[in-house]
């Protein structure tokens, strides 16, 4: 070989690594987290993708080898709690959350650390629930957080580094935030978590180079908007609507679709007299001004803490633009995304409170739903027949897969005096002691009819989400610590892994070297599967 | 409460931090019976009544509304407490739970929302104000109630009572203290009323429901028992020779779960109501230890 060849091929191999590593390392933009199904190896978004369908273009795993799945890596991470995260995969690199607050990345091929980042949490917190987090949102070279004393972090991506700090709102009176914040365009979206403390409920919009706040919605309308005539008298100020769990985007309207929680106090509607909009409904903003296009209320005047805010799922079928949720209240709902007008509502667990719709096709609350003083039996119970556990879409199967309880409750209801910071629930409740055990399941439902295709039985309730993969494969958690993998098409339970504590988080999918990996959060620890 | 929030704040530099602790110090020795010893509410009925309805948000869920108990906590309307003797220790048990018991510290159970320093004390006053001096259950002969568990009513050969008798059921040295003389009778009277499942699954006290367990064998051999763990691919049980069996369930040729307590029914006939009594007063005497 001449001195000209070996250096000529020097550079070839130089320009060859080099574009490799670009490519490897290319940041994150808008564009990319809009066509995520082209780049399935990368988990660019708590849902996915922006429908929110928590479906994996990945096949490498599927029904005739899942039964060979093995644990590749556990990272444990080290905080007590419940572990909610979803974690992001950008091209080898894993980034997620842990209780309190802690954000990591890993090498996504062996679970190796590469920076953890520790925010400073306030030691007077008190947010509902648990020192949780759902997740991080990715754009450019950060990635965001949402913290439980209601402050929006950017952190560099390659190094935990801040960025940028900013307060969204005073965690004292009971705000804070909890949810996975969702990133469109050059804005990072995020809706806050506080329906405990009669907060009043908002989405906010950051600029995610600045931090810089650029629009927020308020979930309960202040005086001369329209919708304020939906509270009584100064209800509105502590009216709640919290808005704790990631919305999703719809590219061709440019909106926002992103659901919210209960009306405070939660059990007791004396006193806020009407709808209680925004409470417990779907919200259509403007991805740019935040600005409301149309709005569903799921629950009107709830009383039964039967928060919303489970993921809208946006469905293209036969033509129709569709979105669909199932809902905390019992009912699956299926929406025509161009107007918000309901299409069906369906029962899909054990239902008490409704036993008819009004002209829309709305379920509508029985007279004798509501809490009362000595306390009387509803179904679904507080909890919800689902709650924040994501649910998937698959569009091999066309099934919207869901995690399900049935638990019914006796709610009872007493006066309380709004305090700033203290619990405003206006009630009680308490599992039903002559009720049957709680019963938990992943139902497939036919989105287009409700028509429940299969149930998977848990051994008890479960707090998992669930995950399709283009596999035939759905996967989920259960309250005994397995992880699941089951038959999309059947139900049928094809694999389990027991890794040794309770699931509350959802299961995600991505690859590495060309090697699929399912990942899932359990007990305190993070796992990542794949085949031998 | 004073006292408990400076305690939380960050004092600042060094010397702020001598001067403060100088004030503090003095703070401590004056306010100290006022923050951490005597309830500021105490003998208030304001302070009770709210008390009354924080009392149902967090603490009814195992002590029953109106604190006369439930199927996991117990009655605190008894004058007598087992684990505090005055508000200063039960502020402390409230926010730090008890250690080797259900009872958690203060916004730990992961639902809900913890509460603050005055909604403690506003519950104290609460269970202050619905005590009952004479407790209910002064009848029975725990002499008596102790000869019968260890003999003729058979309990101790499924039930343990400090360190002795029997396994298949849940060892029974603390519910005297911890379940009201009501629940304690209608477990014994209607056994699968209300088997020990947890009330929600982050306070539940463990996985053990007692639920009776049928399976046969791949090799036809029948197992009943109850359920020590399970899950949805294998059943961990106890026969009531107190074998236990590791199974996968998908290896049995049946298996069968059943909410009806191996437990015999002790009605009336079986065990008089006088004798039942005397059996609650030995459990109670040996709970209040």
């Amino acid at each position: 070989m001449t001195l000209r060849k070996v250096f000529t091929t020097l550079c070839v191999a130089i320009s060859a690594w080099v574009t490799f590593a670009s490519l490897a390392r290319a940041q994150v933009t808008f564009e990319r987290i809009l066509n995520s199904g082209k780049e399935p190896q990368n988990w660019l978004t708590y849902s996915g993708d922006y429908a929110g369908r928590r479906f994996s273009p990945l096949d490498q795993v599927n029904a005739s080898n899942a039964h060979s799945l093995t644990a590749k890596w556990v990272y444990q991470t080290g905080a007590t709690g419940k572990i909610e995260t979803t974690p992001l995969v950008v091209d080898g690199i894993l980034y997620a959350t842990a209780q309190d607050d802690r954000a990591f990345a890993l090498d996504a091929r062996t679970g190796r650390p590469i920076w953890m980042y520790q925010y400073p949490v306030p030691a007077d917190i008190r947010p509902c629930c648990g020192h949780v987090n759902r997740g991080l949102a990715i754009l450019g070279d950060k990635v965001f957080l949402g913290t439980l004393d209601a402050h929006v972090v950017a952190l560099d991506a390659k190094t935990g580094n801040v960025v940028w700090n900013v307060t969204a709102a005073d965690y004292r009176t009971g705000y804070s935030f909890t949810v996975a914040p969702l990133v469109v365009k050059n804005l990072v979206v995020i809706g806050v978590s506080g329906g405990e403390y009669g907060i009043r409920g908002f989405i906010d919009a950051y600029d995610a180079a600045t931090g810089e706040r650029k629009w927020r919605f308020y979930t309960v309308p202040g005086p001369g908007e329209p919708g304020h005539e939906t509270w009584e008298g100064d209800s509105w100020k502590v009216g709640g609507a919290p808005a704790w769990n990631t919305g999703t985007y719809d590219a061709a309207t440019n909106q926002i679709l992103w659901p919210t929680g209960n009306p405070a106090p939660s059990n007791r509607g004396e006193g806020r007299a009407g709808d209680n909009l925004y409470s417990n409904t779907l919200l259509a903003l403007n991805a740019d001004t935040g600005k409301m296009s149309w709005h569903f209320q799921f629950t009107k005047h709830d009383e039964h803490d039967w928060d919303a805010t489970q993921v809208p799922v946006i469905i293209d079928a036969g033509g129709k633009h569709l979105i669909a949720q199932a809902n905390r209240n019992g009912f699956f709902y299926l929406l025509d995304r161009s107007t918000g007008k309901l299409i069906s509502a369906k029962v899909y667990g054990k239902v008490t409170w409704s036993d008819s719709k009004d002209a829309e096709g709305r379920p509508v609350a029985k007279k004798d739903a509501s809490p009362t003083l000595e306390g009387h039996t509803v179904c679904p119970g507080a909890l919800g027949t689902t709650n924040f556990m994501a649910p998937t879409y698959d569009p091999q199967t066309s099934l919207f897969y869901v995690t399900a309880r049935d638990q019914c409750d006796i709610f009872s209801t007493a006066p309380q005096p709004y305090e700033a910071g203290h619990a405003y629930y206006g009630s009680a409740y308490f599992p039903s002691e002559e009720a049957e055990p709680y019963r938990g399941f992943l139902k497939a439902i036919d989105p287009a009819t409700g028509e429940i295709k299969w149930k998977f039985e848990h051994t008890s309730p479960t707090w998992s989400g669930a995950l399709s993969t283009a596999g035939g494969l759905v996967f989920t958690g259960d309250a005994e610590g397995n992880f699941i993998a089951l038959d999309a098409a059947a139900g049928k339970a094809l694999w389990h892994f027991q890794m040794g504590g309770a699931v509350y988080a959802a299961p995600m999918a991505y690859a590495v070297d060309g090697k699929e990996h399912v990942a899932i959060a359990a007990g305190s620890a993070l796992y990542s599967f794949g085949l031998p | 409460m004073i006292l408990r929030k400076w305690r939380r704040r960050s004092l600042g530099s060094p010397a702020t931090t001598s001067l403060l602790l100088a004030v503090l110090t003095v703070v401590t020795h004056s306010a100290a019976s006022f923050g951490d010893e005597r309830n500021p509410f105490a003998g208030d009925a304001k302070a009770a009544k709210a008390g009354e309805f924080q009392f149902r948000i967090n603490c009814a869920l195992c002590h029953g509304l109106g604190a006369h108990g439930g199927g996991r906590g117990p009655d605190l309307t008894r004058a007598q407490k087992k684990h505090t003797h005055n508000d200063a220790e039960m502020f402390q048990v409230i926010s730090n739970g008890i250690a080797g018991t259900a009872m958690p510290a203060n916004g730990t159970n992961g639902q809900g929302v913890g509460m603050t320093d005055e909604e403690i004390w506003q519950i104290i006053t609460y269970i202050r104000s619905v005590e009952v001096k004479t407790p209910a259950n002064a009848a029975g002969n725990a002499d008596h109630g102790k000869q019968l568990f260890y003999g003729d009513a058979n309990c101790s050969l499924c039930h343990t009572v400090e360190g002795k008798g029997g396994r298949v059921g849940p060892d029974l040295s603390g519910v005297g203290g911890s379940r009201t003389r009501d629940a304690i009778i209608d477990s014994v009277r209607n056994p699968s009323r209300r088997l020990a499942w947890g009330l929600t699954e982050s306070t539940k006290e463990f996985p053990q429901e007692y639920e009776t367990i049928t399976v046969v064998t791949a090799d036809g051999k029948e197992i009943k028992g109850v359920a020590l763990n399970e899950d949805n691919f294998s059943v961990q049980m106890m026969d009531t020779s107190e074998q236990i069996y590791l199974l996968e369930k998908n290896k049995l040729r049946s298996f069968k779960k059943s909410r009806e307590s191996m437990m015999p029914i002790y009605k009336a006939d079986l065990l008089t109501d006088k004798d039942l009594d005397d059996i609650v007063a030995y459990l109670t005497s040996v709970g209040a230890k």
